[in-house]
């Protein structure tokens, strides 16, 4: 079936409109606020020792949480396509967990885990070790909440690609290792880089969860969302429109690089 | 390069995939595993690639246990019906695979792989992807890439079921002149009994999980063991409770015997032979084939009633 030429422009003005008003007019606006008053303002307030150090630390828990969490949703999507187990149902639901629960939620029940009161909490601290309000439980905040984007990504292109090109490479000689990295991961390196960017774009902005297990102490456990809600409530709106830039900047950056690099017969 | 297939089982669910089957294919041979779908044959191919597990029963090839050996330990060549190209490679690199992963050097890789082109009349296309190919072309790079690491054995799982009639007619031909040159021990599965007899030096017929019958193409034919193997390997007649192929049909102008009556319904010539199709007075078909004399000498003509006798009929104990 065709449309008619009229149709068509008809489609694409409201799907643009919709994407204006819903995505680009909100970015738009961040972005002139910031540059209000000219890029100094801007620039000092992003280079305070405290943003300075909510980026950072933003960073280091992303370097950490994005690697586990490709690992983990990699071999989640091997077990849920390629193998039969019990408790393979149990595992498909689970994974989807974190897309389903607020991240509130997660922060407290992490709470409740790790906290003087909870199952761990007491044993840990006897050890010295500082869970709650410091860096660990910040990264397994956000190792939960973006856990499922890769496995996500992953999942129905291993369907898709079958296994007979596995069983090809074992016939051939190949042990599961080598299987794996000749076969598998190039027949789904796209899925898994889409799935690093959704996973990276997560842990960047993730908010709810780390709030709640971190103590938003500033200069310490501040992240750079908890610094844009900081400077947003003591009133440096500079300050928190900036942040704010720089973050929405980065993920626009990746969305855009992938789109550049991804060849053209993955789009088709 | 000999494979022996002892007291093979296996079930998935309740179904029984295969019962009991025991398998001789002698080193050097070419076999065909020939069944409708439904009757184990790819199944049975796939446990002696080790891709399957058997429940019970043995895989021995060249005379040691293979049962729990890992399919890459086998040293077996298996070709899928749906080629499992490795789209992400070039043709070169698909035939490579197997000499990769066995670390060989570069420089004996180039020129195995050379070879293999050559063999396989893919010599010019080396450097395409998968996807820039024919199916026939496809399926001959998988027959090359699973030569390469030079197979005890190849599997070929019907090689050529998702080809056209032409590029498959074809290939059938360029897979048994492969085998009198490369002569590794082969076997491959497939329902069409044409394609079978036409390669194949012994030919095992299967049906419902169960093995019917193994011989020659010849064997097969001349000494049917059951009605199955009677009617999937070459056409059959039913005729007054017997089995009789169309050229064991004889057509008379008068009543002879106990010759059944029949009225011809149809004449059609195939060159040297004529096909005469009839219908006996119950309705039912039957299809003599006549050589052009006889056909002449009785001068038969369509809407004749004749009386129809079978020079060597079979009867099976056991129905089906």
């Amino acid at each position: 079936m065709r449309r008619s030429g009229l149709q068509r422009v008809g489609l694409r003005f409201v799907a643009l409109a919709y994407l204006a008003l819903i995505l680009v007019g909100p970015l738009a606006i961040v972005f002139w606020r910031t540059f209000e008053d000219g890029f100094e303002p801007a620039w000092n307030a992003l280079t305070t020792p405290d943003t300075i150090h909510a980026f950072k630390l933003t960073l280091i828990i992303t370097a950490i949480a994005v690697p586990v969490n490709t690992v983990f949703g990699i071999v989640c999507a091997l077990a849920i396509v390629r193998r039969s187990f019990r408790g393979k149902g149990f595992l498909n639901a689970f994974i989807d967990l974190p897309l389903a629960l607020s991240p509130v939620v997660v922060g407290l029940s992490l709470f409740l885990l790790y906290g003087q009161e909870g199952w761990f909490g007491s044993w840990l601290s006897d050890h010295g070790i500082d869970v709650l309000f410091a860096l660990p439980a910040m990264v397994i905040a956000t190792i939960f909440v973006s856990l499922p984007f890769v496995a996500r990504e992953v999942v129905p292109t291993l369907r898709e690609i079958g296994d007979e090109q596995e069983q090809a490479a074992r016939t051939l000689g190949a042990g599961s290792w080598q299987t794996f990295w000749r076969i598998t991961l190039p027949s789904i390196h796209w899925a898994v880089i889409y799935g690093v960017i959704l996973t990276t774009a997560r842990c960047l902005g993730e908010y709810g969860a780390v709030a709640v297990v971190s103590g938003r102490i500033q200069g310490q456990t501040e992240t750079a969302t908890l610094r844009v809600q900081e400077s947003y409530e003591s009133l440096d709106l500079a300050g928190a429109y900036a942040i704010s830039i720089v973050l929405a900047s980065m993920a626009i950056f990746v969305l855009v690089a992938f789109t550049v690099v991804r060849p053209r017969e993955e789009t088709a | 390069m000999s494979i022996l297939v002892c007291n093979v089982s296996k079930r998935f669910g309740d179904f029984v995939v295969l019962d009991d089957v025991s398998l001789d294919v002698e080193s050097g041979s070419l076999t065909a595993l020939l069944g409708p779908s439904g009757s184990g044959k790819s199944t049975l191919l796939r446990i002696i690639a080790g891709l399957e597990t058997a429940d019970a029963g043995e895989i021995l090839l060249s005379g040691k246990d293979a049962t729990a050996l890992a399919p890459q330990k086998r040293n077996v060549g298996f070709v899928f019906q749906h080629y499992a190209a490795f789209k992400h490679m070039t043709v070169r690199q698909n035939i490579a695979f197997g000499l990769r992963v066995r670390k060989r050097p570069k420089a004996e890789i180039r020129e195995h792989v050379d070879e293999l082109l050559h063999l396989v009349q893919l010599q010019s296309l080396g450097d395409r992807y998968p996807s820039q190919l024919s199916g026939g072309q496809r399926q001959r790079m998988g027959l090359a890439r699973a030569l390469a690491p030079e197979p005890q054995v190849l599997l070929l799982d019907e090689p050529f079921g998702a080809l056209d009639a032409r590029v498959r007619a074809e290939l059938r031909e360029w897979l048994r002149q492969l085998h009198d040159v490369v002569s590794v021990t082969t076997v491959f599965v497939t329902h069409d009994q044409e394609e079978a007899m036409e390669i194949s030096d012994q030919i095992a017929v299967l049906n419902h999980g169960r093995l019917e019958q193994v011989g020659a193409p010849r064997e097969l034919y001349d000494e049917p063991v059951s009605e199955f193997v009677m009617t999937f390997v070459g056409d059959a007649n039913h005729l007054g409770g017997v089995l009789v192929r169309p050229h064991d049909i004889e057509l008379w102008n008068e009543p002879s015997g106990d010759a059944l009556e029949a009225m011809i319904v149809r004449v059609t010539v195939l060159g040297r032979d004529v096909k005469v199709e009839l219908h006996d007075g119950a309705g039912a078909e039957i299809v003599a084939l006549l050589t052009r004399d006889q056909f002449d000498e009785g001068g038969f003509w369509r809407g004749q009633t004749v009386w129809v006798s079978p020079q060597r009929e079979r009867i099976f104990a056991e129905a089906g």
